[in-house]
């Protein structure tokens, strides 16, 4: 796992009421710097969420790493958003395919955001990232 | 912004005696006796789909354990069963409406519903006619409008709607009396808003010009229960599962003339006189709209939730909401920076809301923290929402389960949540 997400998740994992584990993960998404507007474009959408969710996947040839951006018109999402970003940015697409989301959002108690159900984009973004991972 | 700033201390929170055994009622709903979060549920999205009562799952494991085959094929006795009890439901719902037997079609929902009557009008529209349709419409109420415009090259017209959701019945006749419309499709209720239209001016200056009237009843049908014939709308559609029955059931009721004139879009066994190789002749309505094998089961057990429902008197069902309604909106009224859009008066007991800035999606998620089940977002309705001005909304809708207590453990509920937020 990254320091820097064993950093950022660190708050979280010591919340010992839900309460405080939502006011970190907000915390969180407000460190996020909001995308520029001229990004928020609709072809950056992720589909069929209740909030929007804007992300961008790239591959830094030069680096051989994964640059992943993102934003949310909600601040849980954003928080959320936050926690994959630190799990994944900056990896190797070798690296990025032994990092797995759903256990350590299990671990931090956030699993149910990564439910189908849900439909807040997360999910939607981490198999982006690994289809990206396995392409490069 | 099409919004009431929602802090008026002139409201008075009354909780009048609640007359029908509520302690009751809640016990026959399984459901509802949960705990979600370590929190007792507070089920307040039953304008999504409403919970079952035991019967009805009972029926539902009944039908499949002692008494299930297809039902107008075989001449064995389970089938025949099979066949009287599914036939009766439909005389129970014609009854429920107020309307005949012949003129229930049974459909999967009311979206196939709708999809139905407007694809089955596509001979009779052409080029030259008027479809109005209105800024509330769910989307199941306008996607297919739409491709029947596009189909047959009709134009559609919006019903004018007041700034903050409702409509000025004035304006709506004005308008009808101008556009002169082959088809007005709109909804008894609002989903979003929870908001009664008032149909009966309407459907009568539509009817005198010649229009043929679609109402979707999705979210009247259990909080209304109309009289079709006494409305005097042409076809009307309604989901089982908004009235504690099952998913995946739902009926349309057509003026039998104007049903049987519709032509069926899907088409197979059962809804057949005759087929030779290369033509057949249909059956009349409404079998010529139940090609395939239908929802026996679901059909069955929707047949149990009117039984359960016809124990009360409709008037008790709704004075008893109304009370709920009325206690949760003059609590909601109280808390600082709520923007209700919901009216307060003519509505069936929905309350759609924001809190300040903050996204409906969050709120949500926050309250489901304290058991508190409500919808955010935009209901389907992204006509609406851009109308009022906003992206999506909280929605708590109630029924006739809901007591006072689920409405302070709501409010509680919020103020925590916003002391999370702010």
């Amino acid at each position: 796992m990254t320091n820097t997400f064993n950093k950022v998740s660190e708050s979280i994992r010591s919340a010992s009421v839900w309460q405080q584990k939502y006011r970190e993960i907000m915390l969180l998404g407000k460190t996020l710097p909001s995308l520029p507007t001229a990004l928020k474009i609709d072809d950056a959408l992720v589909p069929g969420c209740e909030s929007k969710v804007w992300m961008y996947v790239e591959f830094d040839l030069t680096e051989n790493v994964l640059v992943v951006a993102g934003d949310s018109d909600t601040r849980i999402v954003k928080g959320l958003l936050a926690l994959i970003l630190a799990l994944y940015n900056g990896l190797t697409p070798e690296q990025v395919l032994q990092v797995n989301a759903y256990n350590e959002f299990e671990k931090l108690g956030l699993i149910s955001h990564l439910s189908p159900s849900r439909g807040n984009g997360i999910k939607a973004m981490v198999e982006k990232i690994q289809t990206m991972a396995k392409q490069n | 912004m099409a919004t009431i700033l929602a802090n008026n201390d002139n409201v008075d929170i009354t909780m009048p005696e609640l007359k029908f055994d509520i302690t009751r009622v809640r016990q026959d709903f399984p459901t509802l006796n949960q705990s979600i979060n370590a929190c007792p549920l507070v089920y307040l999205d039953s304008g999504a789909t409403t919970q079952k009562p035991q019967c009805v799952i009972d029926t539902t494991a009944k039908f499949y354990t002692d008494e299930n085959a297809n039902v107008h094929r075989g001449r064995h006795t389970l089938s025949e069963n099979a066949t009287i009890q599914y036939e009766n439901v439909r005389a129970q719902t014609a009854t429920y409406f107020g309307v005949n037997s012949s003129e229930i079609v049974w459909t999967k929902g009311a979206t196939e519903a709708i999809n139905l009557v407007a694809n089955g009008l596509r001979k009779q529209v052409t080029a030259n006619d008027t479809i109005i349709i209105t800024p509330i419409e769910h989307h199941a109420n306008l996607v297919p409008w739409q491709v029947l415009a596009q189909q047959t090259g009709a134009k559609l017209a919006a019903m004018p709607l007041n700034k903050d959701g409702t409509f000025d019945t004035e304006l709506c006749l004005k308008f009808i009396k101008k556009q002169k419309p082959a088809i007005v499709a709109i909804s008894h209720v609002s989903n979003a808003l929870g908001n009664i239209t008032d149909l009966p001016a309407i459907i009568e200056c539509a009817k005198s010009l010649g229009a043929i009237v679609v109402v979707d009843g999705a979210q009247s049908a259990m909080h209304l229960k109309p009289n079709l014939k006494i409305l005097d709308c042409d076809f009307y559609v309604f989901s089982a599962h908004k009235m504690i029955g099952p998913t995946g059931v739902g009926g349309l009721y057509g003026r039998y003339e104007l049903l049987n004139d519709l032509t069926p879009y899907q088409t197979g066994g059962e809804m057949i006189q005759t087929v030779t190789l290369y033509e057949s002749v249909y059956r009349d309505a409404p079998a010529k709209f139940e090609s395939g094998t239908p929802n026996i089961a679901g059909i069955t057990a929707f047949g149990a939730a009117l039984s359960y429902l016809s124990q009360f008197r409709h008037a008790e069902i709704f004075e008893h909401e109304q009370a709920v309604f009325n206690y949760a909106h003059s609590r909601l009224a109280k808390i600082d920076g709520i923007y209700l859009y919901s009216s307060i008066k003519n509505n069936i007991g929905t309350l759609c809301f924001n809190y300040k800035d903050e996204h409906p999606f969050d709120l949500a998620t926050l309250l489901d923290g304290y058991g508190v089940a409500v919808r955010a977002g935009h209901h389907c309705t992204q006509p609406l929402m851009a109308h009022l001005g906003i992206n999506g909304s909280v929605r708590a809708s109630f029924a006739f389960y809901n007591n006072y207590s689920d409405v302070d453990k709501f409010i509680d509920a919020l103020q925590a949540c916003i002391a999370i937020l702010d």
